[in-house]
C-alpha cells in the first residue's frame, strides 16, 4: 500500500499543521463538534485537545450508537433474553450498558444466553447451528453498520433461517445534526463530519449544513494528520467567510458514498421516527424492518417490558448534546467509572465519558 | 462502533472474499460493494467490505497537507 497509515501520522507534518492552526486561530472561542464517536476516541488517544490553542474548543456530538440507544431498548432486549430458547446476540459494547434494572451482562451471568459477536454474519451462523432456538441480533448502529445488518437479513431469507431475528434500533446521522443545530442549545462554528458513516452516505449528504445553516464542514479520517488537517480547513473556511463541505477522507469517501450498500438497506428497512438518548424523538432518524421482512423482526415478539427509568444523576443526555463536558458531570470518575459505569457514555469504547476517563484531558 | 479497517483481498469466492492485514486473514462478505478484485484494499466493517481504497485520492490528500506546509 503506497499510502500507509503511518503516512498520516507524520509528526513533522503534524507540527506544521499545528503551526497553521495557531496562526489561523481566532481570538474569540470557537466550538467545533466532532459528530462521530470514533473521532472522539481518536482525538483523546492522540492527545489532540491538549495541542490546540485555547480558543479552539472541540466538543463531542451524538455519534456513538450505543450511547444514544435509549434505555427502553436495553430493557426490551433484557426482557427478550428471559424468554425460553432464546439467544441474544450483540456487538460487545452493548453488553454492559445499564438498563433500568439490570444489564445484558448481568442477565448472562444469571441465566440468559447472551453472546457478543464481531459481525451480524456470526449471529446468522448461530441461527444455523441452533435451529431450535430464536437467535435475536441487536441491531444498533448508524449508516456504517446498518448495511451489514440488512445483508444478514437478506442472507437469512435466502437460507430460510426463520429463527434469525433482529431487534432494530438502527439510526441515521443527518436528522440529529439538523435537530441539534436547529435546537440552538449549542453554538457550532464548524463540524468534523464522520468518516465511515460518510463512506456509505457520501460527503454530499452534509450539503444542507453548509447551505441552510452556514456551518463549515470537513469530512475526515481518524489519523492525527487528518484530524488536524480538518481543524485547519475549518479555520480556513471561517477566515474566508464561507461554508462548504471539504473532504479530506477521499481515499474512502466519495461524494455519493456507496449506493449499493444504501440499496441493500432500502430493500430491508424503511425510515421511521426514533428515540435518541438525550435528544428525544427525532422524525425520520431511525429505521424499521419493512413488513415484507416481518418474520425477521424481533420487535413483533410479545414480551412484558418493565417501565424504564433513567439512572439517577446521570447526565449523558447533556454530554451527547455537546452541552456538558464529561468531567462536569458530578458522577464522573466517582460514582461512574469504566469499571462501574452508570451511563452509556461511560460504557461504550466510543463514548466521550469513557474517552475522557481513559485518556484524561 | 463505526470502526473499520483496510485489508487486502487475496481470494474471492462468490459473495465472499479472504482479506489480509499483517498476516491476519478473515473471510468477509461482498454483498455491499460492486466489482471487487483480488489485490484491492477494502474498508472492512463488521464482516463486510463497505468501500474500496482510492490510492490516488490518498496520495492527493497527503500532497494537500504537504502543500499547506509550504504555504505557511
Amino acid at each position: 500500500m503506497p499510502c500507509k497509515k503511518t503516512s498520516f501520522r507524520d509528526s513533522g507534518l503534524a507540527g506544521e499543521l499545528l503551526a497553521r492552526i495557531e496562526r489561523d486561530a481566532p481570538s474569540e472561542t470557537i466550538q467545533i463538534m466532532e459528530v462521530c464517536g470514533t473521532h472522539t476516541m481518536a482525538i483523546f488517544r492522540h492527545g489532540i485537545k491538549r495541542l490546540l490553542p485555547p480558543s479552539i474548543r472541540l466538543i463531542s456530538g451524538p455519534g456513538c450508537p450505543v450511547c444514544v440507544t435509549p434505555i427502553s431498548y436495553v430493557d426490551r432486549a433484557i426482557a427478550l433474553s428471559s424468554l425460553p430458547d432464546t439467544v441474544i446476540v450483540t456487538f460487545g459494547d452493548l453488553l454492559r450498558v445499564p438498563g433500568s434494572y439490570s444489564s445484558l451482562e448481568q442477565e448472562n451471568a444469571k441465566r440468559a444466553d447472551v453472546r457478543s459477536v464481531y459481525s451480524p454474519l456470526d449471529a446468522l451462523e448461530l441461527a444455523r447451528c441452533f435451529p431450535e432456538k430464536k437467535v435475536i441480533f441487536l441491531g444498533v448502529g448508524f449508516e456504517t453498520t446498518t448495511p451489514t445488518v440488512a445483508a444478514a437479513i437478506l442472507s437469512a431469507r435466502s437460507q430460510n433461517l426463520k429463527n434469525f431475528k433482529v431487534l432494530a434500533a438502527n439510526k441515521v446521522i443527518p436528522p440529529p445534526m439538523r435537530a441539534l443545530i436547529s435546537g440552538g442549545e449549542v453554538r457550532l462554528d464548524g463540524l468534523l463530519c464522520p468518516g465511515h458513516v460518510s463512506a456509505i452516505i457520501g460527503s454530499d449528504a452534509y450539503a444542507f449544513l453548509a447551505e441552510e445553516f452556514g456551518i463549515p464542514c470537513v469530512v475526515a479520517g481518524f489519523e492525527p494528520l487528518e484530524i488536524l488537517g480538518a481543524i485547519s480547513f475549518l479555520l480556513s473556511q471561517k477566515k474566508e467567510g464561507v461554508a462548504r463541505i471539504d473532504n479530506l477522507y477521499r481515499r474512502f469517501v466519495k461524494a455519493d458514498g456507496n449506493p449499493k450498500a444504501r440499496a441493500v438497506v432500502s430493500e430491508v428497512f424503511e425510515p421511521a421516527d426514533a428515540e435518541w438518548r438525550g435528544l428525544g424523538f427525532i422524525p425520520g432518524s431511525g429505521l424499521e424492518i419493512r413488513p415484507e421482512f416481518e418474520e425477521f423482526d424481533a420487535s413483533l415478539i410479545e414480551v412484558e417490558v418493565p417501565k424504564s427509568r433513567e439512572p439517577f444523576g446521570c447526565r449523558c443526555g447533556e454530554v451527547l448534546r455537546g452541552m456538558l463536558e464529561p468531567r462536569e458531570c458530578p458522577l464522573f470518575g466517582k460514582a461512574c467509572t469504566e469499571e462501574r459505569p452508570v451511563g452509556a457514555c461511560m460504557v461504550s469504547s466510543e463514548g466521550s465519558c469513557a474517552a475522557a476517563f481513559r485518556y484524561g484531558n | 462502533m463505526c470502526l473499520a479497517i483496510p485489508m487486502k483481498v487475496v481470494e474471492i469466492e462468490g459473495e465472499r472474499a479472504t482479506v489480509e492485514l499483517e498476516g491476519i486473514r478473515r473471510v468477509i462478505g461482498l454483498a455491499l460493494l460492486e466489482g471487487v478484485e483480488i489485490g484491492d484494499h477494502l474498508l472492512i466493517h463488521a464482516g463486510f467490505a463497505i468501500q474500496r481504497l482510492d490510492e490516488e485520492a490518498a496520495l492527493e490528500t497527503l500532497e494537500i497537507f504537504r502543500q499547506l506546509k509550504n504555504a505557511l
